[in-house]
């Protein structure tokens, strides 16, 4: 399925903290981001992908376009989704990470705003967060073409006018050329991936140094 | 559900393309062809004709040896917006210091070369190529002047490298925490623990029959050896290598091993094998490498002077040299944080067969395969799925670095007193271990032993049995560790581990020690 990239505005994160951040000694666990999408109308959500960097839990609350004269509410999408097994070890602290429409407890249709609440339990990091967000909407279906009327609308068959003699016969001749012609595609698609292993350059392998870029 | 499908569709497509360029495509559309000739084969139901055919006649179980090899030895697939250094280490910091690592050794080995001006690599005179080709079978008894050759590294300097790995996100202040490590490793990967292990290494379990502890003497052969020979057999007679590596978990007869091993690298003896052999050894008389007279040092200073090796001189000469020049191994540096270094010819980029490994353990080898293009095969293929995480630093559960930090934690947590002495007397446990351990134990054990450990580490598609094998020798020697005084008196106590029965020891440390 196509998917088309959203351009959001991401705001800074925000620490959550009891008291005052300046003066107590622990180091917050909880972050917020606000993402909003300031030039989009609102859209249906498709894809998230990001970068982990050492966050352990996400929870992703969402803003809805309602119709109604009702304010718009936040409601959570995605509560404490696990992103490092055992937060205080490097596993998962790196990876690269895809969240789904359908792995979202609500439905995504008319998407104003996201909130990320990032959580890492752990003392042992000294920061956290996530990069490299991109919040992908659903692409259209099929490719929009318009076809020409004669392919979509096909006149009845005519007779075949008589040829003569000595031509082979056109739907034969037809049908043997769209074999080869899928054979060369099928050729051109199998590409492989193994070596044939040269190494040396016009017969010369006289090497000086090694190079260290 | 999606994801998972949708992971499963990727993997396979990305094992057919692999497999699309392997011999075994092609000699599957030749026996294809091939069967049309049969009568059995109708053209109504050709697809499912032929898959029975392939069924019958043992090509379908090549093609499942061949997927379930490609399955254990590649990772799988990432995610798509993860570039290509990711799949090869995901910790940037890690990559950072494998770089710079790679950077020094380069850095010695260019300096090696300016001062003792000699070339990297350079074609040999047609005269010294006749010479070589004449001594192929003998290069042992060779005496070149190799006196101005160093070593590029020792396992000391590495050690070093992998003490001072710092994970800048972490907190390494000096104020004691619980997470404090206590040994030299500092970085946070997660290693399993016993009860872990214990689950992990089932088959070694004390009511499961084992080569190495239930074939001795005195237990009668009835018992279990006759049968798992038989059972042995078996596995090799329907050559699948699933069943195969689940067979060697309780180890493997000797008659049968190198057959077993074989057949779990998914090596076959093709003539195109044997041709590519003897290609490499036309490269190794053509041209005439900087790393070729390292290995010469080397193999004259490790495996000549040991008693059980020194027999193989000449094999272990004709192995490594091939082994230096074979561009084949470069495909596994997708999945090695290591990267080959490079080099320039006249001007045009190409790769150099990365000189920066640390001589493998091939003397081993040699008491399993008499036939080189063979011995050469084997070591290959460990090499390039086990033994390359023993040189390069890495955060995968089999990488040395995971090894180092496993070890250590199994001795704090179950042998805490002996870790607190050995560290209050200036012998921290890793500096003794770890040379064992990069080596895969080859040197140390003896070989019936060592090659009953290497049964277990194809068995277990994984390295971790050597930091666990290490905890377990220091947990046998524990009565005499703790009454010495200093790091020298550690390392003469555990100087000779020739007479160690490896499989007792993997068993009482992981099934019988009260925790």
């Amino acid at each position: 399925m196509s998917r088309i990239l959203v351009p959001c505005h991401v705001k800074g994160t925000v620490a959550l903290q009891v008291g005052d951040v300046r003066t107590s000694q622990g180091r917050p666990g909880v972050l917020v981001i606000d993402v909003t999408f300031p030039s989009v109308a609102p859209f249906e959500l498709q894809e998230i992908t990001f970068k982990n960097y050492y966050t352990a839990f996400l929870s992703i609350r969402v803003r809805q376009h309602t119709s109604a004269h009702t304010p718009a509410k936040w409601v959570t999408c995605l509560r404490d989704y696990c992103l490092m097994p055992d937060p205080h070890s490097e596993e998962g602290a790196q990876e690269y990470v895809s969240l789904f429409k359908h792995q979202m407890l609500c439905d995504m249709a008319r998407v104003l705003e996201l909130r990320l609440i990032l959580r890492q339990p752990s003392p042992l990091w000294l920061s956290f967060t996530v990069e490299e967000l991109q919040i992908y909407q659903q692409g259209p279906k099929s490719p929009s073409m318009t076809f020409p009327k004669w392919l979509s609308h096909p006149v009845p068959c005519e007779q075949p006018a008589l040829l003569c003699e000595g031509l082979p016969d056109p739907s034969r001749v037809s049908s043997e050329v769209q074999q080869m012609w899928a054979l060369t595609e099928m050729i051109r698609a199998s590409h492989t991936s193994a070596r044939i292993g040269r190494f040396d350059v016009d017969g010369c392998y006289d090497l000086n140094l090694l190079s260290y870029t | 559900m999606l994801q998972e499908e949708s992971d499963l569709s990727l993997i396979i497509a990305q094992i057919v393309q692999k497999l699309k360029g392997s011999n075994l495509y092609s000699q599957l559309e030749r026996q294809a062809w091939a069967s049309l000739q049969r009568p059995e084969i109708k053209l109504e139901s050709l697809k499912e004709d032929i898959k029975e055919f392939f069924k019958i006649s043992g090509w379908e179980k090549k093609l499942q040896n061949a997927v379930y090899s490609e399955l254990s030895v590649f990772p799988l697939p990432s995610h798509p917006a993860a570039p290509p250094e990711h799949l090869k280490e995901p910790l940037v910091y890690m990559r950072k210091a494998q770089g710079s690592w790679e950077k020094r050794i380069l850095k010695s080995l260019n300096s090696m070369c300016t001062e003792l001006s000699i070339p990297l690599a350079r074609k040999r005179p047609v005269g010294e190529q006749k010479e070589l080709l004449n001594k192929w079978n003998e290069m042992g008894t060779d005496e070149p002047d190799l006196s101005l050759f160093r070593p590029v590294y020792a396992p000391k300097d590495f050690l070093e490298v992998l003490i001072n790995l710092r994970n800048p996100n972490y907190e390494n202040g000096d104020s004691l925490s619980f997470r404090t490590h206590l040994g030299l490793i500092q970085v946070p990967l997660k290693v399993k623990d016993i009860p872990e292990l214990k689950e992990c290494f089932v088959e070694l379990g004390l009511n499961i029959g084992q080569l190495g502890i239930d074939d001795s003497t005195q237990v009668p052969p009835e018992l279990f050896e006759n049968e798992h020979v038989r059972i042995g057999q078996k596995v090799l007679a329907e050559q699948d290598s699933a069943a195969a590596q689940q067979y060697i978990r309780q180890g493997s007869p000797t008659a049968l091993r190198a057959e077993l091993w074989a057949l779990i690298l998914n090596i076959s003896s093709q003539p195109e094998d044997v041709l590519y052999y003897e290609q490499l050894k036309t490269n190794v008389i053509q041209h005439d490498l900087l790393v070729d007279s390292l290995i010469y040092k080397d193999v004259k200073l490790t495996a000549s002077n040991d008693d059980y090796y020194f027999v193989f001189e000449d094999y272990l000469y004709q192995v490594l040299l091939c082994f230096s020049r074979d561009t084949s191994v470069l495909s596994h540096f997708a999945y090695n944080s290591a990267s080959p270094p490079k080099s320039y010819i006249r001007g045009k980029l190409g790769l150099e067969e990365y000189a920066v490994f640390y001589p493998p353990n091939v003397a081993p080898l040699c008491f399993l395969y008499h036939e080189p293009s063979k011995l050469y095969q084997i070591f290959r293929e460990m090499y390039v799925r086990f033994f390359f995480r023993l040189h390069s630093i890495s955060s995968h559960p089999s990488g040395i670095v995971s090894l180092c930090l496993l070890f250590e934690t199994l001795l704090q947590t179950y042998l805490p007193q002996l870790f607190y002495h050995l560290r209050e007397i200036g012998a921290q446990p890793l500096r003794i271990s770890f040379k064992w351990m990069v080596r895969a134990f080859s040197g140390y054990l003896a070989t019936d032993q060592l090659l009953l450990l290497w049964d277990r580490i194809l068995g277990y598609n994984s390295l971790e049995i050597l930091a666990v094998l290490a905890a377990a020798v220091f947990a046998f020697r524990a009565v005499n560790l703790m009454e010495v005084t200093s790091l020298a008196a550690a390392e003469a106590v555990l100087a000779d581990l020739s007479t160690l029965k490896v499989m007792p020891l993997l068993q009482i440390f992981l099934f019988a020690t009260v925790t």
